[in-house]
């Protein structure tokens, strides 16, 4: 299956994520918002744990959705999500429900998902409701003020893993979230980042053709808490892929597919860059680059390259 | 002592009522991105990019929404013809 997207008529349109939210200068997570709701056509109803999204869309008493949307708890969104669902299939049993279909998309940030969120997430998945969870992937805490989380990369300082001389950082590997998805047998599964925004979006519209549980791990490069300057934040997301540090997969009816840039770099490796090159640009792993702290670096690479080999033979390439 | 209230007659949770767009985040910003139209070729990536949906299309040419814009210059940093300039306000 494959989708066109016409951006010159799509900039027409009004957005779906309005302008006046108080997401930082420079955050990637609008524009993946933007651009999943952009992909959403039909009606589409909005679930939102709490996170960098919720509280900077929704400052009483203004709203940046244009959408219907709804609030709940850190920990529940996949919950809300499965209520939903099941809310409209009891309306339509009792003729009360107009659409033949609806879009009902669930976004969470990496405490709402990995952490917080883990076993409504689990839950909903099993039950099989007829939804798309995006989680959307800043590494940390960021919007109570960059506290380390489940999907927190090893070497990364953060206020609850500082990098002094106790420490050298997280200590800890990134939990392999998608892969906990694909275990549980999910429909599809996907990553993507907005940086490569068409396979963003065709992911988005293949996720909403489907049904049942539908997965999508975002990267979502936060300048604040990473310590890059603003203007790159795309160039970052785009770093983490060429250097296989963030592939760019789907996963569907148990067949895996490379996708997009990963594509090409599984059948250029030449094209896949060492890890410093995303290590260089951020401030969190500056500690990174001392004498002291090096074999980390090396550790690390030696991890991207255990989990881009492990998908090259999931995907068939190798 | 008030008697209990049954779920229809409880209040519904904060529902936020004003649009964000009455909102102006345009003047968090320090640099300002100015596009030069003679260098254009309107691949509206900058669109695509922006966080705050500050980059306008009309179907004929691009400019910039500056009551929204705040500044993070990922449209100059993303544009491929390097049409955009950030410029500092003052």
């Amino acid at each position: 299956m494959s989708f066109t997207f016409n951006i010159k008529e799509l900039a027409k349109q009004p957005p779906k994520l309005l302008p006046g939210h108080r997401l930082c200068a420079g955050c990637s997570v609008p524009t993946i918002v933007k651009l999943i709701l952009l992909a959403a056509e039909g009606p589409t109803i909005v679930a939102t744990a709490t996170g960098c999204l919720e509280v900077a869309t929704t400052i009483f008493p203004y709203t940046s959705w244009n959408v219907p949307w709804i609030h709940n708890a850190f920990e529940n969104v996949a919950a809300t999500a499965s209520g939903i669902e099941a809310a409209i299939k009891a309306m339509k049993r009792r003729g009360a429900f107009k659409y033949e279909r609806v879009n009902i998309i669930a976004f969470a940030g990496d405490g709402g998902t990995y952490d917080i969120g883990i076993q409504a997430l689990s839950g909903a998945i099993e039950r099989g409701h007829d939804f798309l969870y995006v989680l959307y992937d800043n590494e940390a805490y960021m919007n109570t003020g960059i506290q380390r989380s489940g999907g927190t990369p090893l070497g990364a300082a953060t206020t609850t893993s500082p990098a002094g001389k106790v420490i050298p950082g997280k200590m800890q590997h990134k939990k392999p979230i998608a892969d906990i998805v694909v275990a549980h047998r999910a429909p599809y599964v996907a990553t993507a980042t907005p940086a490569h925004w068409a396979d963003l979006m065709r992911k988005t519209k293949k996720a909403l053709s489907i049904r049942g549980p539908k997965f999508l791990h975002v990267l979502a490069p936060c300048c604040r808490g990473w310590r890059f300057d603003m203007h790159l934040t795309m160039e970052i997301a785009k770093l983490a892929v060429d250097t296989c540090y963030f592939p760019l997969w789907e996963y569907e009816k148990g067949e895996w597919r490379l996708t997009d840039r990963s594509l090409v770099i599984a059948k250029n490796p030449k094209l896949k860059k060492p890890i410093e090159e995303f290590l260089k640009v951020q401030g969190r792993f500056k500690h990174l680059f001392k004498p002291e702290n090096r074999h980390i670096i090396k550790e690390l690479q030696e991890y991207v390259d255990m989990v881009w080999e492990d998908l090259l033979k999931r995907a068939g390439i190798k | 002592m008030s008697e209990l209230k049954g779920w229809r007659e409880l209040p519904i949770g904060a529902i936020p009522f004003k649009l964000s767009t009455e909102f102006k985040t345009g003047d968090w910003r320090t640099f300002k991105p100015v596009i030069k139209q003679d260098k254009c070729v309107k691949c509206l990536l900058c669109w695509i990019y922006c966080p705050d949906m500050s980059i306008v299309w009309d179907g004929e040419k691009v400019t910039v929404n500056y009551d929204y814009c705040k500044g993070c210059g990922i449209c100059a940093h993303e544009c491929p013809v390097k049409a955009i300039e950030m410029v500092k306000e003052g």
